[in-house]
């Protein structure tokens, strides 16, 4: 219906009122915006007295003032003089006769307000304009509020509004303390009214119970005190506390004292604070909450060493009686702070088990995570020493409290990156690899059955887990058993082995244990030795394959393939190579890549040359034919479903050319220490060449179709350029030009490429340089012939 | 097209006195050129004289008819609307020269100090004191005081200050009386802490009050009441003629 049609959109306009935040910082306010302001806030101010949150009710009604004082501040400021705006410096002379006119104005209207309290905070509100009339009337008008609060008959709502009145005159005059002054002596004069008629029985009317009445008055007593104690000197504060000793209900004003005073103060009589508190009635203020108070001084304050351990011990014996589970680890939170600090981990245990003993019954724990959290957080902060802090007994068995999922994860991750912040040296302790397994563990297995519900953070938060278990796997060192390390690995993989990345660095932690190995071998494995490395290499075997991606599982064979190849074991990198090959096949055309669907084609090729340059030091399997791997990596490329109208394949055999020639030189470019290339394995067997020299033909042969193919659609005139000019690279400097058959294939390429003008003169023109450069060489005459039969491209 | 005509006093406030000359000028903004058969200013004072509903012929209030107004006219073809402005100010009579002395007023409220009761038994007990710092006040400074509740059975529910405004007007037939509440404000709200002072303060409104004036044909009298409201509804007044002056 309309009606409800007009409520909607009159919500919506809230809620976007809602997301600018009632911030009313320098803003310009147009009418309706101000009339929106005004009525957000009531509705807030509604639903807070509703919600029974009075305090909160309060706290908007101060805002609106403080929001309203603004406005009306800034008003007059711009209507101050003509010439632009006033500097903050301005005095009563800088104001011209309008803007007073108007100031004028609005103190007469706010005092010809009916009601009390409006009129008492609208004038407090605005009490900066008085800066407009003249100088001394702040002077006189704040002890004139001060004094017409005394009107308010409920004493909780003329603490707040004293509360509010010392805001605002910290802000428009701090130098006028006696006012603050006065504003205390005027609260503690109205307490006897709580304990009187009109108080007592409007909570029994209301059923609220004394302690929680009281505790409503904190903020605002707090807020005073804290007002008086900016930077009064000493003697003020002894007195202020002197008279909160003689009043009754001085457990409210004792709590207020400790939070508003300087930590300092109530640090170095905390002995004092003890015997009041203990002083104080059962009935009337929380004791859990003043002990709160307390705590929370002495979390930043030190009171003298002699009595913090008679400090601990007094409040912790009333914080273990609390019963509320909700009160006692409000309390107790705060308290871990001042243990932590200041004892060892005797004292943290104690209170660490203390703690479990009252969370645990009923699981009473499940409404309390965030204080449990705080108090890891403590421990964090100040026990860097994981030795210690998993040697305290109670630390584990307090994380086993965190049995919601996200909890958990949240704070095992918070005492690991605490650990690799602070472990600074590699450690083999069984007392941390123990404690790390298992809160590593319990965020990997939370991981598996957690994030499936919320997929979208999927991704990243197994991603910064993973890297954070990964940063713990790596400060893990037994030294020189190295044994010892590999079960290390061992274990760690059937911890974690849902996190892809973690996997991926235990093989690289197995690979570099075996080569580390070899350095302290010198390269010469002795029997034991050679079979540690075999199981290092059989470890990475058999993990490899359950990786999900295609480019981890192809690199770690490689680099796998290479270390056991560097530490002699032939066969388990014929494996690993062999494995590699094998599924090649299973690469798919595009992969994602950082949330990106991209082609794999250029990792592909880039793989594929690795693997080349790799393959000239690895001997032929004396089973197996020759160049068993080659022909098997060839193979694969030539079944591989490339892109349509891509030459990666024969980019591939255009690549694999220089490897062909680089087998059949006498001395190979490099190899391996210990390891017999085929370069020894055939000593240049005519057999072994003109296996290589076939396969160098068929290889060409087909470059050469392709050529011819491209050859045929005119749109593919470039491509058929640069590959021809690619192949004539490789001729020139792999290919013997002596043939005059090579020689021949090297000018028509030339020429190929150049045909259609697609070719970069300048790099045309280099390589002829390069040329004519190499003629020169010994040996080289030949070149001479082949460089006039070149002719660069015309430029017409 | 759009012609604006204004008139700008100097004096921000527009209060002047007796023998004062009103000064300031008249603004016209329009964009192009104007045809206009002359500016003229007029000042008037007014005050319209209010007739009694129950007596015939007998004058009862004028307050807050006393007017005085500037108004500017432009004549103008007879095509264009004529264009008017007005601007009112206001006139104080000449300051007294006299200086005055605050004198403190006293008072103490009892179920006994009361008149105007039928049933005093009835009444719960209770004490009140206090002090007006002065009745004959200046008009441009507050009315203050202290009022303390010493005891009180029933719980307070408010305190609160009544300016009343007396008009008298008459000759030989009789004499009208009309009093007027002219601003009421609170002081206390709620059961206030017994035995402390509440401070009695309040801002003479500018408009609706002037210096106590008495002639033989009218007055215009100035009284403030203290009201204090239990919270049995019992209603407790205290009433105090003021004397208002201009220094």
């Amino acid at each position: 219906s309309a009606v409800s049609e007009k409520v909607r959109t009159r919500l919506e306009e809230l809620d976007d009122l809602e997301e600018v935040g009632f911030c009313p910082h320098r803003c310009v306010c147009i009418h309706q915006d101000y009339a929106n302001r005004i009525v957000e806030p009531n509705q807030s101010l509604k639903e807070a007295w509703s919600s029974d949150q009075k305090v909160k009710a309060l706290k908007i009604v101060i805002q609106s003032c403080l929001f309203l004082g603004r406005l009306v501040y800034d008003r007059i400021w711009t209507m101050c003089s003509d010439s632009g705006p006033l500097p903050d410096s301005f005095t009563v002379e800088d104001v011209n006769d309008t803007a007073k006119e108007t100031c004028l104005n609005w103190f007469f209207k706010i005092a010809s307000i009916r009601e009390l309290l409006p009129r008492l905070y609208v004038e407090a509100a605005i009490l900066k304009c008085n800066r407009f009339l003249n100088k001394s009337d702040i002077q006189e008008t704040l002890p004139r509020l001060t004094a017409m609060i005394r009107g308010i008959g409920d004493p909780l709502v003329a603490a707040y509004a004293r509360a509010y009145l010392c805001r605002v005159g910290m802000e428009v005059a701090p130098h006028l303390k006696d006012s603050l002054n006065r504003n205390f002596f005027d609260l503690l004069g109205t307490f006897q009214q709580i304990s009187g008629e009109s108080v007592q029985s409007q909570l029994v009317q209301q059923r609220v119970e004394v302690p929680e009445y009281l505790t409503l008055y904190s903020p605002a007593i707090s807020w005073i005190l804290q007002c008086i104690a900016y930077r009064a000197p000493e003697p003020l504060l002894m007195e202020m506390m002197e008279r909160c000793k003689k009043l009754g209900n001085n457990a409210l004003l004792l709590n207020s004292v400790m939070r508003a005073f300087r930590p300092e103060f109530v640090a170095a009589r905390a002995a004092d604070f003890i015997g009041m508190i203990k002083d104080c009635d059962e009935a009337g203020f929380p004791k859990h909450l003043l002990f709160g108070s307390l705590g929370r001084s002495l979390a930043c304050a030190d009171p003298p060493e002699s009595e913090r351990l008679t400090i601990l011990n007094e409040a912790w014996k009333v914080i273990t009686k609390v019963r509320s589970p909700q009160d006692y680890i409000n309390c107790a939170e705060i308290w871990v702070e001042f243990t932590c600090r200041h004892f060892t981990k005797r004292e943290v245990n104690t209170i660490l088990a203390d703690i479990i003993k009252h969370m645990t019954p009923d699981r009473a724990f499940e409404d309390a995570y965030p204080q449990l959290q705080s108090v890891i957080r403590k421990i964090l902060t100040y026990f860097h020493d994981f030795s210690i802090l998993f040697s305290t007994e109670r630390f584990l068995p307090f994380l086993d409290m965190f049995q919601k999922d996200s909890v958990r994860v949240e704070v095992c991750r918070a005492i690991m990156e605490v650990f690799i912040k602070h472990q600074v040296e590699l450690t083999r302790d069984p007392v941390i690899l123990n404690a790390m397994l298992h809160i590593c563990k319990a965020m990997h297995d939370s991981v598996t059955d957690f994030f499936i519900c919320v997929a979208l953070t999927l991704e990243d938060e197994r991603r910064s887990l993973a890297l954070l278990i990964i940063g713990f796997i790596r400060m893990v060192s037994f030294g020189r058993d190295f044994e010892q390390q590999l079960s290390f690995c061992v274990e760690a993989r059937a911890t974690f082995c849902n996190l892809e990345p973690v996997l991926v660095q235990l093989i690289h932690t197995v690979n570099q244990l075996a080569m580390e190995t070899r350095r302290v071998m010198r390269g010469s494995h002795s029997r034991k030795t050679a079979a540690f490395v075999r199981a290092c290499a059989a470890y990475s075997y058999i993990t490899i394959p359950s990786l999900s991606n295609i480019f981890s599982r192809l690199s770690l064979y490689l680099l796998s393939g290479q270390v056991a190849l560097a530490n002699q074991c032939l066969s388990q990198a014929d494996a690993f190579l062999k494995a590699a090959v094998s599924i090649l096949a299973e690469v798919p055309r595009s992969i994602s890549v950082e949330g990106k669907i991209r082609s794999s084609e250029s990792f592909l090729l880039d793989f594929i040359s690795n693997f080349l340059a790799t393959l000239l030091v690895v001997p032929d399997h004396p089973e197996h034919g020759v160049l068993y791997l080659v022909r098997g990596l060839l193979n694969m490329v030539q079944d591989y479903t490339w892109e349509d109208n891509s030459d990666a394949k024969v980019r591939v055999y255009v690549s694999a050319l220089p490897l062909l020639a680089a087998m059949s030189q006498e001395t190979y470019l490099y190899c391996i220490p210990k390891v017999d290339s085929n370069e020894t394995l055939y000593g240049g067997d005519p057999k072994f060449l003109s296996e290589l020299n076939k396969l160098c033909e068929t290889l060409i042969g087909q470059i050469l179709d392709h050529l011819k193919a491209l050859g045929r659609d005119e749109h593919s005139a470039r491509r058929q350029s640069a590959l021809a000019f690619s192949l004539f690279g490789v001729l020139l400097a792999h290919g013997d030009l002596r043939n005059n058959k090579l020689s021949q294939l090297a000018v028509n390429l030339w020429n190929l490429s150049h045909k259609q003008g697609h070719c970069e003169t300048r790099i045309s023109v280099r390589t002829l340089e390069y040329i004519k450069h190499q003629a020169q060489q010994p040996d080289m005459t030949h070149l001479s012939d082949t460089v006039q039969r070149l002719a660069l491209q015309s430029r017409t | 097209m759009s012609v604006t005509l204004d008139i700008r006093l100097k004096r921000a406030n527009k209060i002047y006195h007796e023998g004062e000359t009103v000064a300031g000028v008249i603004v016209l903004v329009c964009k192009e050129p104007l045809q206009h058969h002359g500016i003229s200013l007029n000042m008037e004072g007014l005050v319209n004289l209010q007739l009694s509903s129950k007596s015939v012929g007998v004058f009862e209030a004028f307050y807050n008819s006393v007017k005085y107004t500037l108004r500017c006219d432009m004549k103008r073809s007879l095509l264009a609307k004529d264009l008017s402005r007005n601007c009112e100010f206001i006139v104080h009579c000449q300051p007294q020269k006299a200086k005055v002395i605050p004198t403190p007023v006293n008072f103490t409220i009892t179920p006994g100090t009361l008149q105007n009761t039928r049933e005093r038994s009835l009444l719960p007990k209770f004490l009140i004191r206090g002090h007006l710092d002065a009745t004959s006040c200046v008009i441009s400074q507050p009315l203050t005081g202290e009022v303390v509740v010493e005891n009180s059975d029933v719980p307070i529910k408010s305190i609160e200050l009544q300016l009343v405004r007396v008009e008298t007007c008459g000759c030989a037939e009789g004499y009208a009386r009309d009093a007027t509440e002219i601003q009421n404000i609170q002081i206390a709200e709620g059961d206030v802490c017994h035995g402390l002072s509440i401070p009695i303060y309040m801002v003479f409104p500018r408009l609706f009050t002037c210096p106590t004036l008495e002639t033989t044909n009218f007055k215009v009298e100035f009284e403030v009441n203290i009201v204090v409201v239990l919270h049995d509804d019992h209603l407790i007044t205290e009433n105090f003629p003021l004397k208002l002056c201009r220094v």
